[in-house]
């Protein structure tokens, strides 16, 4: 498992969702991608549904620094304590967990804890994870401040890049929403439209 | 089971015993491949059942769905949607179960007293399942067709169509002399009925016309020269035909009784009097009342009647509908040979019998004739019959009688005067059937029609004719459905007595070489058989 990418550290966990800090400023966990932390025994999987960059201290916020600089690497190099001042969070909302072998496609019985690393999932994961769409259900129904079509759109788009036939996933994972959205014509026609492969 | 030649269709969602079962079709099955007609087959839990699509209908989850129609131009969309929020029902009637066990599988399919429960899987018949409910052919089992959409063989138990009367109805020109020939030589082949055939187009003795009249076909007395004898009214037509034949029928006036004239009161557009002046003459001047009406004065005859009531235009009535006789050219003042006890040889060696109309195709030379040999060959039939109970000997061998234009004997008002309506509702006691071919089947009396053991049906579009030949059938909806959709030439319906369900089936082909080299190889191995008995 070497190759498993660590991302950051849980700062925040609540039953449906947590709350990461990444170690590198700006080297977030792209929306909709799929990310694990826990330990050996319980793994939790999350799908990432929000990213901030904000400044470490809450009352204070950055200012504009760039007024005689050329490019915006410039402004790093010339303030090198600015990574040290500003941060990079992400959210996932939880999907699954895997205890042992085995995969569940709904909440753990525990969250996430705080200091938890949190890694990128490998393609084999994501791949093994897409078997079941029981996990379209959570993000249709979840409360986030990302609009669900939004994130159901781009967590399928980049689970779908895992497979090595996309379109059939897809039209697969379209299948499921039909019947989860039944009732809902628009917001399927809006999901559908954001998956359609080219 | 078979799963790997069975095509998953869909599963079961709703539907009862009386209407039949709903069944939503699975997004890999193809509406458009469904067909009304077709097989399938539905796995329950304890027993398959087998039962015919009947209706195919088109559903959506949510209705604004097809207000707004999505972007269907969008494959991806399209192929999304397809089973999913836009899917296809079928309607399927189960006719048959065939139980998981043992037993049951001996037993073979049994009608069909409950429903799959919810969501049993529905598969397209495999034709090993359609086999094991229409049998494969065999001794008694005659390969008349495949199943719409099938390559199984479709075959008709011929020792049970035999034991009751049959119809075959169509439209004209819609393939049902060419069903009638096929069953005709079937029987031929397979039963041990013999057949005695009123062929009034010419089209079953020796050879008939193909669809187009280009092309001939063999009849009968080419697949079995020993077993088939033709009978002809008209020998110089036959002649020219070059059909060669066996008798030539000639019919004498004393042959003639006024229960002939009495069928054909409406086809001679004689009145009821003039029908009941034949009946009296026939008593005071005796077997040749014809020909001494025709030769007497009208004084003489007047003098005759006297003492009844018939009124001289009666006479006149009757004299003229008999002249119409009279001028039929195989009638003659005396009969050389009795055509009656001919037939009769030949039926009771085993041979069948088709008798040829010539050029005699009016309606009233064919009546005429089929009415008064079958009345008589019946008749003898019944004596025979009742000798054999009595003496607890072997029942004279089955006959068939096949007439055409069917409606114009089994009528409501004749049905009940003419032979035939006795042989149809008296069936099987003497073992005498008829086999039925009719275009008009609304006009033939219902009682008739309920009589009939098995019914084959190619197109038909009048209401009134669909609805006399389904009346009485279970799923009559259903077949109505199917019967409706049948193509106007070469596909055809066949329900009833000897057919375990009502099937949909295009006949087989007749008329090329290599479908008479199927035809013979049948044929060869009996002749093979029947040598073997001789060393038994």
């Amino acid at each position: 498992m070497a190759e498993l990418q660590r991302v950051g550290e849980v700062i925040e966990a609540g039953t449906t969702a947590f709350t990461a800090q990444c170690y590198e400023l700006y080297q977030i966990p792209p929306l909709g991608s799929l990310v694990k932390t826990g330990d050996s025994a319980t793994e939790l999987y999350g799908i990432v549904y929000n990213a901030a960059t904000t400044s470490l201290e809450p009352g204070r916020r950055p200012i504009a620094r760039g007024r005689d600089e050329t490019s915006e690497e410039a402004i790093y190099r010339s303030s090198p304590q600015l990574t040290k001042l500003l941060r990079s969070e992400f959210g996932a909302v939880v999907v699954g967990h895997k205890q042992g072998d085995k995969l569940y496609h709904h909440l753990p019985p525990q969250p996430a804890r705080i200091h938890s690393f949190v890694y990128q999932c490998t393609l084999t994961e994501v791949m093994e994870f897409g078997q079941s769409f029981d996990f379209l259900n959570i993000l249709i129904n979840a409360n986030l401040p990302v609009p669900a079509e939004e994130l159901v759109s781009a967590s399928l788009r980049q689970m779908s890049r895992a497979h090595k036939d996309p379109r059939a996933f897809l039209v697969a994972a379209g299948k499921e929403l039909a019947i989860l959205l039944s009732g809902n014509l628009n917001q399927l026609k809006a999901i559908l439209g954001r998956i359609t492969p080219l | 089971m078979n799963l790997e030649n069975s095509q998953r269709l869909g599963i079961v969602v709703s539907g009862s015993l009386g209407k039949g079962v709903e069944v939503k079709l699975d997004s890999s099955a193809s509406i458009e491949d469904m067909a009304v007609g077709r097989f399938v087959t539905i796995e329950g839990a304890k027993r398959r059942f087998f039962g015919m699509i009947s209706e195919v209908s088109l559903g959506v989850t949510d209705q604004k769905l097809s207000l707004t129609p999505p972007d269907v131009s969008d494959p991806f969309i399209a192929e999304v949607l397809a089973g999913t929020s836009t899917f296809g029902t079928l309607h399927v009637t189960p006719t048959l179960v065939i139980g998981g066990d043992a037993d049951s599988l001996l037993e073979g399919p049994q009608p069909v007293k409950t429903v799959p429960s919810h969501f049993s899987v529905v598969n397209l018949a495999s034709e090993r399942d359609v086999e094991l409910v229409f049998g494969t052919e065999d001794e008694k089992r005659f390969f008349i067709g495949n199943p719409l959409e099938m390559e199984t063989k479709l075959c008709l138990d011929l020792e049970e169509f035999v034991k009751r009367s049959n119809g075959i109805f169509g439209k004209s020109g819609t393939g049902k002399t060419f069903l009638t020939r096929i069953l005709l030589i079937g029987m031929l082949q397979k039963s041990q009925a013999v057949n005695l055939v009123f062929d009034m187009h010419n089209e079953y003795g020796w050879e008939g016309s193909s669809e187009g009249f280009t092309k001939k076909v063999k009849g009968l007395k080419q697949w079995g020269q020993a077993k088939v004898a033709i009978f002809t009214l008209d020998k110089e037509n036959s002649n020219t035909r070059k059909v060669p034949t066996d008798f030539t029928i000639q019919i004498g006036y004393d042959e003639i009784t006024p229960e002939d004239i009495s069928v054909l009161r409406s086809t001679l557009n004689i009145t009821d009097l003039a029908v009941e002046a034949a009946y009296q003459l026939r008593r005071r001047l005796g077997k040749s009342w014809l020909r001494q009406t025709q030769e007497l004065s009208d004084e003489e005859l007047k003098d005759e009647l006297k003492d009844t009531n018939i009124h001289e235009s009666s006479l006149q009535s009757l004299k003229r509908g008999l002249g119409v006789i009279e001028r039929l050219g195989f009638v003659v003042p005396q009969a050389p040979e009795d055509a009656v006890k001919h037939i009769l040889n030949h039926l009771d060696r085993g041979v069948s019998v088709v008798l040829e109309f010539g050029r005699y195709r009016e309606i009233s030379a064919y009546m005429l004739v089929a009415n008064m040999l079958s009345r008589r060959i019946y008749a003898q039939y019944q004596e025979r019959s009742e000798k054999a109970r009595a003496n607890d000997t072997a029942l004279p061998q089955p006959l068939v009688i096949t007439i055409e234009e069917a409606h114009k004997f089994l009528n409501p008002e004749v049905a009940s005067q003419t032979i035939f309506g006795t042989i149809a509702r008296e069936m099987r006691k003497y073992n005498v059937t008829l086999l039925v071919i009719d275009q008009r089947p609304s006009g033939i009396d219902s009682e008739v029609m309920s009589q009939m053991g098995t019914k084959i049906t190619c197109l038909l579009d009048n209401e009134r004719d669909i609805d006399s030949v389904l009346a009485g059938v279970s799923g009559r909806a259903e077949l109505k459905s199917v019967l409706a959709k049948l193509a106007a030439k070469q596909q055809a319906l066949v329900f009833g007595h000897a057919v375990p369900m009502p099937v949909a089936f295009r006949p087989r082909e007749y008329g090329s070489a290599e479908s008479y080299r199927e035809f013979a190889v049948r044929g060869k191995a009996e002749s093979e058989k029947d040598i073997e008995k001789l060393w038994e």
